[in-house]
C-alpha cells in the first residue's frame, strides 16, 4: 500500500510535496506541542531532537550496508534511517526516565546529560563515514522530501492524530494532575511512555523539515504562542496547530525562493515572528491590548467622574432646566477655566453634554443622564453598603466608593439593592437616584 | 463492612522509612480524621493507599478488594501542591474530570456529565465561577473546585489531604456540612487534618499517625493527652534514626509496633 501511495504521490511537483509535508508536520507538532508546553517538558523535545541524531547517522550506515547486501534498493532508505532515529530517540527518553527513578537528579539535569552525550555520539559517528545527506537532517530541507518521505510523514501524522483522538482525555488529565489520572484508573506510566513515543516520532519526521536542532521551533514556539492567547485547552490546541502549519508553509515557500537557504531556520524565524506578533497583539494578554484596555479604562473612569461632579452641581441647584454654569462646574472639580473647558469638550465629544446659552450653560443629554445617574447611584449605594453591612464609619467610605462605583455591574447592583432593602438615601442623606435618561423629579 | 483495610503497610523513600507496618481497618459510613505532626507520613499513607507511591511491604484493600479494582469507588483530593495554575482549564473543566472515570475512551462528554459537574460545583458554591480559568481563583476557591471534582466522581470512599488548608472559617464549616452529608449517605470520608481542636468536633474516629499508628478508634477514646503527646512528642526520632540506619545498612526492617 505504501508503494502505491508513494507512486501516486510521486506525480506531484516538489513544491507541492514540500507543502503537503509541512502541513502534516504542522498538525503533528502543533498537537503534541500543546501537551509538551503544558507538561513543562519543552526541553524534553529538545533532548529528543538531539538524541535521535546518532540514530540518523547510524541509519545511514545501516541503510548503506543493507543496500550493499542487496536488501534495499537505495543507500538512503528513509524507512531504515527514520526507524533507527526512532530507536535512538526512545532510548534517550528511556535513559532520562530511568535516571529519574534511580537518582535524585531533576529533569533538567537529566535532559542535559542525555542530550549532550547522544548528540556527541552522533557527531563522532558522522566523522567515521561522513555519509552524504546527513546535512539535510541537521538543518532541514523540505525541498528534498520525496514521495517515500512524504508517505512516512503522512503516516506519522495519521498515527498522532488518531492517538490524540482516542486518548485526548487521559492525556489531558495526566498532563494536568497525574495523581488524579491514577485515581481515574488511567495507566500513567503507559500514557507517559506512549506520549514519549509519539513525540519521538513527531521529532523524527519534523527533523527532515527543520533539522534536529530546530525541532523546538515547530514543537514549542507555536504552542507557547497559543498559550499566550487563550485560557481554553481546545482553543490552545487549535491555535497551536494553526501557527505550526502557518510557520511551516510560509517557511517552506520562502526557503524555496533561494538556493541554499535551509528550511529549518526560516521556519523557526517564521514561528518566532508569529510569537512576537501574539506577544504584542494578542487580544487579551498582548501588550497592546493591555495598554488599550488600561487606557480606555482610565478614560471611562475619568468620564464617569466628571459626569458625577456635574450631576452633583445640578443636584445642588435643584436640577434647573436651563442647566448649570461653567464656573460652578469648574469650582466643583477644582479646575482652572482652561482644564474645565477641556473636560467639557471631552463630555461633548462623548455625546453626554449639550451646551446652551452660548456655551455658558451645561445640560446633560439623555445618554449623559443615564451615565451620570448610574455612577452616582453606584457611589451612594456602595457607601451605604459599607456603613450598614460592613460597619465602617460614614467618613471612611467615600474613597473606597470612588473606586468601586466604576466596577459595579448591574447584577452586583441588584444584589446590593436587595440586601439593603431598596434604600432611598445614602449615609450622608443624599438621595440615591435610579438610572434614568431624564433629570430626577424633585422629591417634595 | 470495612471500607479500607491495610495490613503491615510499609513505605520507604530511598531507603528512608516513612511508614512502618500500618494496620488499620476503617469501617464504612464514618467521618475519619488522620492527625499527626508534619512529616508524620499522612500524605504518604493516602498516596500509598491510592497506589500513587509504591509500598515496600504489606497490602491495602478497599471494600474488600485490591485498590486497583476499587479505584472507581475512590475519590481523591490531593494536597494542593503540584498543580500548574496557569494550565488552560476552567473550573467547569476540572469538575468535569470527575466524571471521566465512568466515561469510556470513545465517548464524548455529554449533557449528563455536564449536569453532574454543575451539581458538584453548586454543592461547593463554585457554580458562579464555572467559566473562570483556575488560576484566577483564591486558594480556598481552588480547594473547593478540587472538592467538586471529587464529588462529581460519585465515590463511596473519599480520601482528602488537608481540604481545609487555606480555607476561611465559613467555607470550612460549609465543607464540614458537606462531608457530614456524604456520611449520612453511607459514604466513608477520610480527611487529613491539622487542627486538633476542630478535629475533635468534626470526626467520628481519629487515626493518630506518626510513622506508625499511635492509636485508632472513636474520637472520644483516642483524643487523650497521653496519646496526643505520644503522637506529637519527639520520642520517635531515635526510633526513626535506627530504622533508617537498619535499612541503609541492609540489616532488616525494624517494626516499631512490636516495641514496648
Ligand atoms: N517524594 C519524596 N521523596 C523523599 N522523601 C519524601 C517524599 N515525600 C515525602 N517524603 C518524606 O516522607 C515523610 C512523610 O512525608 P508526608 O508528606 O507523608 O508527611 P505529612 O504527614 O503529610 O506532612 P505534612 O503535615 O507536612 O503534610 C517526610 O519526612 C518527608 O520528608
Ligand atoms: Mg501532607
Amino acid at each position: 500500500m505504501n508503494v502505491i501511495l508513494a507512486e501516486g504521490l510521486s506525480g506531484l511537483s516538489g513544491t507541492v510535496m514540500a507543502l503537503i509535508a509541512s502541513l502534516a508536520l504542522g498538525v503533528t507538532s502543533g498537537l503534541l506541542g500543546t501537551y509538551v508546553v503544558l507538561r513543562r517538558e519543552s526541553l524534553f523535545g529538545d533532548m529528543l531532537s538531539h538524541a535521535v541524531f546518532p540514530g540518523v547517522v547510524g541509519g545511514f550506515f545501516v541503510s548503506g550496508w543493507m543496500a550493499r547486501m542487496g536488501w534495499v534498493e537505495s543507500e538512503k532508505n528513509p524507512l531504515v534511517i527514520l526507524s533507527c532515529a526512532l530507536v535512538a530517540g526512545v532510548l534517550g527518553a528511556l535513559v532520562v526516565t530511568v535516571l529519574g527513578y534511580t537518582t535524585r537528579l531533576k529533569q533538567d539535569a537529566r535532559l542535559g546529560v542525555v542530550l549532550s552525550v547522544f548528540f556527541a555520539a552522533g557527531i563522532a559517528m558522522f566523522g567515521f563515514g561522513q555519509p552524504a545527506g546527513v546535512n539535510g537532517f541537521l538543518y532541514g530541507q523540505t525541498g528534498a522530501i520525496d514521495a517515500t518521505d512524504l508517505v512516512l510523514v503522512l503516516g506519522a501524522a495519521a498515527i498522532v492524530v488518531v492517538s490524540i483522538l482516542i486518548f485526548h482525555r487521559p492525556l489531558l488529565v495526566v498532563s494536568f494532575d497525574d495523581g488524579f489520572a491514577h485515581n481515574l484508573g488511567y495507566r500513567v506510566m503507559g500514557l507517559t511512555l506512549m506520549f514519549s513515543v509519539l513525540l519521538t516520532m513527531a521529532v523524527v519526521v519534523a527533523m527532515q523539515a527543520v533539522g534536529v536542532v530546530l525541532v523546538s521551533a515547530m514543537l514549542i514556539t507555536p504552542a507557547a504562542t497559543a498559550h499566550l492567547m487563550t485560557d481554553r485547552f481546545p482553543r490552545m490546541m487549535m491555535l497551536s496547530v494553526l501557527f505550526t502549519v502557518g510557520a511551516g508553509v510560509i517557511g517552506t515557500l520562502i526557503s524555496g525562493t533561494k538556493e541554499g537557504l535551509a528550511t529549518g531556520p526560516v521556519i523557526a524565524l517564521c514561528a518566532t515572528a508569529i510569537f512576537v506578533t501574539a506577544y504584542l497583539f494578542a487580544p487579551r494578554y498582548g501588550l497592546v491590548a493591555r495598554f488599550w484596555h488600561d487606557r480606555s479604562q482610565r478614560k471611562r473612569i475619568q468620564r464617569e467622574n466628571i459626569l458625577k461632579d456635574l450631576y452633583r452641581v445640578l443636584e445642588r441647584e435643584g436640577f434647573p432646566a436651563e442647566g448649570a454654569s461653567v464656573s460652578a462646574f469648574a469650582a466643583e472639580r477644582r479646575l482652572d477655566p482652561g482644564s474645565a473647558e477641556r473636560e467639557l469638550k471631552m463630555l461633548e465629544g462623548a455625546g453626554d453634554l449639550i451646551r446652551g446659552n452660548g456655551g455658558e450653560k451645561l445640560v446633560l443629554s439623555e445618554e449623559g443622564w443615564g451615565h451620570a445617574s448610574r455612577v452616582v447611584r453606584n457611589h451612594r449605594l456602595w457607601e451605604l453598603y459599607l456603613t450598614n453591612e460592613a460597619e465602617y464609619q460614614a467618613d471612611h467610605v467615600h474613597d473606597d466608593a470612588e473606586i468601586v462605583e466604576h466596577l459595579l455591574g448591574e447584577e452586583a447592583i441588584k444584589r446590593l439593592e436587595e440586601e439593603l432593602g431598596f434604600p432611598e438615601t445614602d449615609p450622608h442623606g443624599s438621595p440615591i437616584p435610579q438610572p434614568s435618561s431624564t433629570p430626577p423629579q424633585p422629591t417634595s | 463492612m470495612i471500607a479500607l483495610e491495610t495490613h503491615d503497610l510499609t513505605v520507604t523513600y530511598r531507603k528512608r522509612p516513612v511508614l512502618y507496618g500500618i494496620d488499620v481497618a476503617i469501617p464504612e459510613g464514618n467521618l475519619i480524621g488522620i492527625v499527626g505532626p508534619n512529616g508524620a507520613g499522612k500524605s504518604t499513607l493516602i498516596k500509598a493507599v491510592m497506589g500513587v507511591v509504591r509500598s515496600t511491604g504489606g497490602w491495602v484493600k478497599v471494600f474488600g478488594k485490591p485498590v486497583k479494582q476499587s479505584l472507581p469507588r475512590i475519590g481523591y483530593v490531593p494536597q494542593r501542591e503540584s498543580i500548574d495554575w496557569e494550565f488552560p482549564v476552567t473550573v467547569m473543566d476540572v469538575a468535569l474530570m470527575g466524571t471521566y472515570g465512568k466515561l469510556g475512551p470513545f465517548r464524548w462528554v455529554g449533557e449528563a456529565q455536564r449536569r453532574k459537574a454543575r451539581e458538584a460545583l453548586e454543592r461547593v458554591g463554585m457554580l458562579p465561577y464555572a467559566k473562570r480559568q483556575i488560576g484566577n481563583l483564591s486558594g480556598g476557591q481552588q480547594q473547593r473546585v478540587f472538592l467538586a471534582r471529587a464529588l462529581a466522581q460519585d465515590s463511596d470512599l473519599y480520601l482528602m489531604d488537608e481540604p481545609f488548608a487555606g480555607v476561611d472559617a465559613a467555607t470550612e464549616s460549609a465543607i464540614v456540612e458537606l462531608l457530614k452529608d456524604l456520611r449520612s449517605k453511607g459514604k466513608t470520608v477520610i480527611v487529613v487534618h491539622h487542627d486538633l481542636q476542630s478535629a475533635r468536633e468534626y470526626f467520628d474516629m481519629l487515626l493518630l499517625l506518626n510513622m506508625r499508628v499511635v492509636a485508632f478508634g472513636p474520637t472520644a477514646e483516642v483524643f487523650t493527652t497521653e496519646l496526643l503527646q505520644k503522637t506529637y512528642g519527639g520520642r520517635l526520632t531515635i526510633l526513626s534514626e535506627m530504622a533508617e540506619k537498619a535499612a541503609r545498612e541492609g540489616i532488616g526492617k525494624i517494626h516499631p509496633k512490636n516495641e514496648p
